[in-house]
């Protein structure tokens, strides 16, 4: 039952959250399908009109399952001048970044040019996707940051995608999602780690895309649940790649961000990577430390979804193996997994944990301080 | 406990529902078929505004394959992370014993009782020859 009750409660825009945060994971969309038409050659939009975008993998009139909200998002976060959730910024002003003090808002835009067969249309697409960001929200205001998005099958176009923009300050980060062609630390990639470190900008890893591979390692499940858990185990494979092809020891000044996959996995992941590390590391030579030091040093986590354990401690026993200053807040707005600032962390935690949570990280990593 | 008069009957026709705010909570009131249901306008699990949600029906299975789909219109939906209660009860879903929203008695008077009654007009003029649509809070 996708229909929608009421358009755009007033109630939705109640004050919740005073101390200012960070929302490290906002997700723009476009209102109409033709939006991007302005920043793409009239080659592009007559390709788009004659032959539309083939993906790596099929189904892509909608999404592989359908989401449990209209669009995947908050039923309540349609703009009242209509165009789907997070279309709009002055609504988005309304409903989130004004009532939750959000300082900092960090864009990561999905469904752009990323994972499309044709690099050259992916790239057009990516760079359209990147000039819009700066025009319909970014320059418009101050509080919201940009993702560059790279069309990131092709490593060498994404690179000067990334060379072109960097030193913008509109931008704060690059942006890849977890599912792609090849798990994520193959060479194809390495470009786009190189002028992401040249840079000084972080990789965003955003779980989902279309990669053309099943969504989950052991094949096409049944139900959208099993989408939404085995965006982890994804992000795992991700990370591994990561590690074991030496991205991280052949870029040491690289930033990985995980976003929107959880973290709770992290601790046992990295413990299973050192183990078997000690046991095969002549295989992979050129992954010189422990597997945990490289995520320890060079990977952040955004918080949503947030593990939401029966006790509390077990969600402070894993935070502090990966430690409070890695973690950065996230709302996942509008979509309908969102988190509540006000209501995501339990008490407990102290004052400088929970402004680095809510604000101190972001602002470190992203470089606003 | 004071009695609110929330609305003419025929301002409220069943499928319909009306959200307004009584001594600052805010409230939404439904009519499921003839029937009036109050419910806290306010998710207890994260706080959204709850009954702007769609009203479905609950599924439930006795054995992976079997469905039964009933209650139909009768469970409120949540917005935001699809939690499911029941307008009925307020009672949650996915947690009976630890969520619930509250509910509130919804019911029908006669304008001349309304009159005369402990009552506090919301957002209606009352007229004695008509029903309104009460709730105690
Ligand atoms: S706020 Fe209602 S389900 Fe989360």
């Amino acid at each position: 039952m996708n229909i929608q009750f009421r358009e755009s409660p007033e109630a939705a825009s109640t004050p919740t959250t005073k101390t200012a945060i960070a929302d490290c994971d906002i997700h723009p969309a476009r209102a109409t399908r033709t939006e991007l038409y302005p920043y793409l050659a009239k080659r592009w939009q007559h390709h788009l009109e004659v032959y539309g975008v083939h993906a790596y993998q099929g189904m892509m009139e909608g999404p592989p399952y359908p989401k449990a909200q209209p669009n995947a998002s908050r039923r309540d976060a349609y703009p009242p001048e209509g165009g789907p959730q997070g279309s709009s910024l002055s609504f988005m002003q309304k409903q989130l970044l004004d009532p939750n003090n959000v300082q900092l808002g960090v864009l990561n835009p999905l469904n752009t040019g990323q994972g499309i067969r044709n690099h050259e249309l992916s790239a057009a697409l990516c760079s359209a996707i990147n000039d819009w960001q700066i025009d319909k929200w970014t320059s418009k205001d101050k509080r919201l940051k940009a993702s560059i998005v790279v069309g990131n099958e092709d490593g060498l176009s994404a690179a000067a995608e990334i060379r072109e923009r960097a030193g913008d300050k509109n931008f704060v980060q690059v942006l890849l999602l977890s599912r792609n062609v090849e798990p994520l630390g193959q060479r194809r990639y390495w470009p786009i780690y190189q002028a992401a470190e040249e840079a000084g900008l972080p990789v965003g890893v955003h779980a989902f895309g279309f990669g053309g591979n099943p969504i989950t390692p052991s094949g096409w499940p049944s139900y959208y649940i099993e989408e939404m858990v085995g965006h982890s185990q994804c992000q795992q494979s991700a990370l591994a790649s990561l590690v074991l092809e030496g991205v991280f020891e052949r870029f040491p000044k690289l930033k990985m961000v995980m976003i929107e996959a959880g973290f709770g996995w992290a601790p046992s992941l990295a413990w299973r990577l050192d183990k078997v590390w000690q046991r095969l590391r002549s295989e992979v030579p050129h992954v010189k430390r422990p597997p945990s030091e490289y995520i320890r040093e060079q990977v952040w986590w955004t918080t949503q979804p947030m593990e939401d354990p029966e006790r509390r401690e077990d969600l402070f026993d894993v935070i502090k193996w990966i430690g409070w200053d890695r973690l950065l807040f996230a709302t996942d707005y509008p979509h309908w997994d969102y988190d509540e600032p006000s209501r995501v962390l339990p008490a407990g935690v102290s004052e400088d944990n929970r402004e680095a949570f809510y604000l101190g990280n972001a602002r470190k990593l992203y470089g606003m301080t | 406990m004071a009695r609110h008069v929330i609305a003419p009957v025929d301002e409220l026709p069943p499928g319909t529902r009306k959200f307004l705010e009584i001594e600052g909570r805010p409230i939404a009131v439904f009519n499921i078929k003839g029937e009036y249901f109050g419910l806290m306008n306010r998710c207890p699990h994260q706080g959204a505004a709850l009954c702007e949600g769609p009203l479905i029906g609950l599924a439930q299975s006795k054995d992976p394959g079997e469905i039964e789909y009933t209650k139909l219109g009768e469970i409120i939906r949540c917005p935001w992370h699809g939690w499911e209660f029941d307008i009925r009860t307020g009672q949650s879903y996915c947690d009976p014993r630890r969520f619930r929203v509250k509910a509130y008695a919804a019911h029908v008077e006669p304008g001349a009782s309304v009159v005369k009654g402990p009552y506090v007009a919301e957002t209606v003029t009352v007229k004695v020859e008509s029903d309104y649509v009460v709730v105690e809070l």
